[in-house]
């Protein structure tokens, strides 16, 4: 009841002093009663409301009334603790205040100063205080630092001993102006740094506002002080608690970033000691990059800061510090703490070229030294790859003089190092031997290296893909002409680095200028060895890397494939072995497939007049004895391949067809029973447009004894995703949904084969059909199941293991996705999958077991009478002799125990 | 034969356990791709069974609470015989022969017949070690407890799948 009175008299004398018919001062004559009322609870409340009404009203104040009402504030701060939150209140309404006259700010704080504990009030009257003293700071700056040290010294007082985070955020807040306004700390400075950094490091993230994290603002109150915070930071990080140590580290990193030399001096060698004793010692990674990070930022800082004339550099001395604790580490490549120094090393050689500089020019020759001394493969990789991670360094600073890089005295050793990493035959230090190889070649120090051809055969594995393409230029007319000794010399103990020479030639094939060069010389070689197979390789390789840029693509068509059809042509007269044939094929095949329509229009315009009249005008060096016959029986499988090639590769709708209808004649033409498989593989490639001609001509076969079982793997080849040739990077077009038209085509002339074929080729179609199945989207089977599943079941009982394995893996995701139909198979689907778990062969066991723990997704009540007989036929497979199928077996067996019983 | 058969609605007895990692997927070697060699069950395999039997208690697996461990798995399989030892969380878990029923039952049901199968308490880790011991040695008393509704349903839920 009362507060309803009070809250009336609020909103009464709000209106009334809004509209001006009250002054404050009547107000408060109306109110006094309660003011002075002896009861401190009502006296409490009596000046709440007074106080209410100014925070409302503080901008109509004029300033009489605030000199009166400020007086009478500042003598109630005297009263009875009740009544103490409502005058604050009251003052922190005046501290608003614009007419506040000059001089009472200063009143107002010595007399909070003096009267209040504000420590022993509640949060909500601690932010009060706060709240007034911001107000004040911002508005009569010059007045309270009038006030000189007692001004802090007062602050202090209220803070100290805050334990509340949102009244930090806004204590710490005050401690920033503090010290950046200027203001005068006197002798207090140590105090006001000891009050602020007992709550460090600090576990709280306000919630309130995400982006300012209080560390943030601690290290923005903190580093002000670097004199008390640095000690500080390092007795914390010499802790025990991990997160004391991570938190000094971070700001420590934070605080190099406004620091100077100054500032750090004394307190180098502390530091130092203690990040070198984090990161040699921590088993946390997280210490160890807050400890390399902060070496780090402390280097930077150091090269930053602007010396006096007279002042030493502390870099020197800092570095040679570093030099010093950590050299001797480096030559124990076994010990443990090399890994360690290298990385401080590194992150102090990170900061600052000139801090680069100092701490290579002395760890370099030391590790060359180091390397020589050891002659195990492990040191000397541990020791390569330190010197690796010094060089990346030296990438980060762009040196403008050329004969200021401060490797240039070192490339000789470093080549000559490199060079013992290459020929080592441990791996590993071959690779980083690569890798250091690449990094000195981008920055122009392996001029040494590419004019000896001795060093590329074992470099170019890994430099040719990692070479830019200006760094290849510079390498490869030293490449060319070593390669070209090589290459000419045919004794047998050159064999396997003649073959390192041409996968080098194909590896610094990355640009247009050098694949001119090298194409020619790999074409040249060619004709004349017995090395066909890998120079074809070495032609794919350029062949994959000309893909990328068409003015090499083009280039290499025009050159190689005229070369390669002769040689095809040739071969075919000459009946080479098909895997040459092969080789070149895939060459074709890569080059062609990344032709633009035109180029590859006016390419099929050359080439099908060679295949349909023999018309080979267009080859190089025509001269053959006799004429080329396309449809002989092996040119017909070789040409296959390489139409195949072409009928997929053009987006140009005269030159595919061209090459299609050849391609179909070719395939006609096909004696049966010869190459089937080989045909088969490449049936995929054509099914845009032959697809038609080649499903009557798969069916017929399927009813031949011999070979029926291959036509119905040639399903297979047609339902699965080809990866090589029939993709949309070799703009083949994938017509949707072709699989679907597949199966409405073809599945019922299988089903009507099948019912109609003899006993001993039956089993032919099921597999034909189960691979069909297999491949299908199940939204399109599931309608067409019922019909089928006497067909798969039938499958099942079909004695070979593929047939076994694809049907079983086409009746899983049915079990699962269509347990109505499959459940009135129940009997069957029970017996043979338990026979096909003691299957011979281990997939067809695990792929048994799987529709076993499958069959689990069907109706229970359909599967309880059958439960005692699985789960004791299951006990079997348990005692399986390989793991896979045992795991199977006890997630079936386990599935079936739960069925119908409780809580399952 | 459970003490603690009121875990319904009660209060959990170790509300906030320690939670360890879980072991990934046993990675298959080419060994045991091999249909040739055969592969003997060793403690991974007894471990893999009964790492993801689910606590009674926590909506955790027995090897995120640490209650069974690979090393506490012993297992000969040319002798058939597998012993497994089992820490409870805390040493009054009454949920102790639950957790140690719902292992004995997943090995009965994952385990050819031929294994003699040993469930113990880790020693030293139980109040009343022994009496759970005792309860899960004996076959009639396993064979009853399982023949109670309640309690299979307990269990059942334990060697469910976790969804």
């Amino acid at each position: 009841m009362f507060f309803h009175v009070f809250f009336l008299l609020f909103l009464l004398f709000l209106l009334d002093v809004k509209s001006g018919s009250y002054t404050v001062l009547q107000v408060v004559e109306a109110l006094g009663s309660s003011i002075e009322n002896p009861e401190p609870r009502t006296r409490a409340r009596g000046i709440q409301l007074l106080s209410q009404v100014l925070l409302q009203c503080q901008s109509l104040l004029l300033e009489k009334e605030v000199v009166h009402l400020i007086l009478f504030y500042e003598n109630r701060l005297k009263d009875h603790h009740l009544v103490i939150p409502s005058v604050l209140q009251g003052l922190r309404a005046l501290s608003l205040c614009v007419a506040l006259p000059p001089g009472l700010a200063v009143s107002v704080l010595k007399a909070i100063f003096q009267e209040v504990h504000v420590q022993s009030l509640p949060q909500v009257d601690r932010h009060t205080v706060y709240s007034i003293i911001t107000n004040f700071m911002q508005t009569r700056e010059e007045e309270l630092k009038g006030l000189g040290a007692d001004f802090t010294f007062g602050f202090i007082q209220v803070m100290d001993g805050e334990k509340d985070p949102r009244n930090l955020l806004v204590a710490f807040r005050i401690v920033h102006d503090l010290i950046s306004r200027d203001y005068s700390l006197g002798p207090f400075v140590e105090e006001l740094f000891e009050v602020t950094s007992c709550y460090f490091p600090i576990d709280f993230t306000p919630v309130s506002s995400p982006f300012y994290s209080f560390i943030h603002l601690f290290a923005s109150v903190l580093p002000s002080l670097p004199q008390f915070l640095l000690p500080l930071l390092i007795e914390k990080v010499d802790s025990e608690i991990l997160s004391a140590k991570l938190d000094s580290l971070q700001t420590l990193n934070a605080c190099c970033a406004v620091y100077g030399q100054k500032e750090l001096k004394d307190f180098l060698p502390s530091l130092w000691a203690s990040i070198r004793r984090e990161v040699f010692q921590t088993a946390s990674e997280r210490v160890e990059a807050d400890g390399l990070a902060a070496l780090h930022s402390l280097t930077a800082c150091l090269s930053r800061s602007v010396l006096r004339a007279d002042a030493e550099d502390l870099l020197d001395s800092f570095l040679s510090n570093i030099l010093q604790d950590c050299r001797h580490h480096l030559c124990e490549p076994d010990m443990k703490l090399v890994w360690p120094s290298a990385k401080l090393l590194q992150a102090a050689a990170g900061a600052s070229a000139r801090a680069c500089d100092h701490i290579t020019s002395n760890v370099l020759p030391l590790l060359l030294e180091q390397f020589r001394k050891h002659s195990q493969s492990n040191q000397r990789r541990t020791i390569l790859e330190m010197i690796l991670g010094f060089l990346k360094l030296h990438q980060k600073w762009s040196y403008e003089d050329k004969d200021e890089r401060p490797l240039n005295g070192f490339k000789d050793q470093l080549c000559s190092l490199v060079f013992m990493a290459l020929t080592d035959p441990n791996t590993q230090l071959q690779l980083v031997g690569i890798r250091t190889l690449a990094v000195l070649g981008a920055q122009n120090c392996a001029e040494v290296c590419v004019s000896d051809p001795l060093w590329l055969t074992p470099s170019q594995g890994c430099l040719g893909p990692s070479c830019v393409p200006s760094d290849s230029e510079i390498m490869s007319p030293g490449l060319l002409s070593g390669e070209l000794d090589l290459a000419k010399g045919d004794e047998p103990t050159k064999c396997s680095r003649h073959l390192r020479c041409l996968q080098a030639l194909s590896a610094v094939s990355t640009h247009p200028s050098i694949v001119r060069e090298t194409l020619p010389l790999l074409l040249h070689m060619i004709a004349g060895t017995s090395e066909v197979i890998a120079i074809c390789q070495s032609l794919q390789q350029v062949a994959e890397k000309c893909q990328r840029d068409p003015e090499s693509c083009w280039y290499f068509h025009q050159t190689a494939i005229p070369c390669l059809l002769a040689l095809a042509v040739q071969a075919s007269i000459v009946l080479l072995e098909d895997e040459v044939l092969a080789a070149m094929v895939s060459v074709i095949g890569t080059a062609t497939t990344h032709l633009s329509p035109d180029l590859a229009a006016q390419s099929v315009a050359r080439i099908v007049p060679l295949f349909l009249d023999g018309d080979i005008s267009f080859l190089p060096e025509n001269s053959f004895p006799c004429r080329f016959q396309p449809f002989q029986v092996r040119v017909c499988v070789s040409s296959c391949i390489t139409w195949s090639g072409f009928v997929c590769c053009p987006s140009c709708p005269s030159s595919s067809t061209a090459a299609a209808k050849c391609f179909a004649g070719l395939l006609n033409k096909l004696p049966a029973g010869t190459e089937m498989r080989l045909g088969g593989g490449s049936l995929p490639e054509s099914i845009t447009d032959e697809i038609l001609e080649v499903q009557p001509y798969l069916m017929g076969l399927l009813s031949d004894p011999e070979l029926g079982p291959a036509a119905a793997d040639g399903f297979s080849l047609l339902m699965s995703d080809c990866t090589d040739v029939l993709t949309r990077a070799g703009h083949a077009e994938v017509r949707i949904m072709f699989r679907q038209r597949f199966f409405t085509d073809n599945v019922p002339a299988l089903v009507k084969g099948f019912h109609a074929a003899s006993q001993d080729v039956k089993p032919n179609y099921l597999k034909g059909l189960s691979h069909v199945l297999n491949r299908l989207p199940k939204p399109v089977l599931l309608p067409e199941l019922p019909t089928l599943l006497s067909l798969l079941l039938e499958a099942l009982s079909c004695s070979d293991c593929v047939v076994q394995l694809s049907t079983l893996s086409c009746l899983q995701p049915l079990l699962l996705e269509a347990p109505q139909v499959m459940s009135l198979h129940v009997d069957t689907l029970v017996t043979k999958f338990l026979n096909l778990s003691s299957s011979p062969s281990m997939a067809v066991r695990i792929a048994a077991l799987q529709c076993m723990h499958a069959l689990t997704r069907l109706p229970t009540p359909v599967l309880l009478p059958y439960k005692p007989q699985v789960i004791r036929a299951l006990a079997k497979p348990l005692d399986d002799k390989k793991r896979l199928v045992r795991k199977e077996a006890v997630s079936a067996r386990g599935e079936w125990f739960l069925l119908g019983s409780p809580g399952s | 034969m459970v003490g603690g058969g009121g875990m319904g609605g009660g209060l959990l007895e170790n509300a906030n356990p320690l939670i360890y990692e879980r072991s990934g997927e046993r990675p298959v070697t080419a060994g045991e791709e091999d249909e040739q060699v055969p592969d003997s069950i060793d403690a991974r395999e007894i471990f893999d069974l009964i790492r993801s039997i689910n606590d009674p208690e926590h909506p955790l697996t027995l090897e995120e609470l640490n209650v069974v461990d690979q090393v506490r798995v012993q297992v000969s399989d040319p002798e058939s015989t597998v012993a497994v030892a089992f820490t409870p969380t805390i040493p009054h878990c009454s949920m102790a022969t639950l957790i140690g029923l719902s292992i004995k039952v997943k090995l009965l049901r994952s385990l050819p017949q031929r294994f003699k199968m040993d469930v113990h308490i880790t020693p030293g880790t139980h109040a009343s070690e022994h009496a759970v011991n005792k309860q899960l040695a004996d076959k009639e008393r396993v064979a009853a407890a399982l023949e109670n509704t309640h309690l299979l349903e307990v269990v059942n839920q334990c060697l469910s799948a976790r969804s």
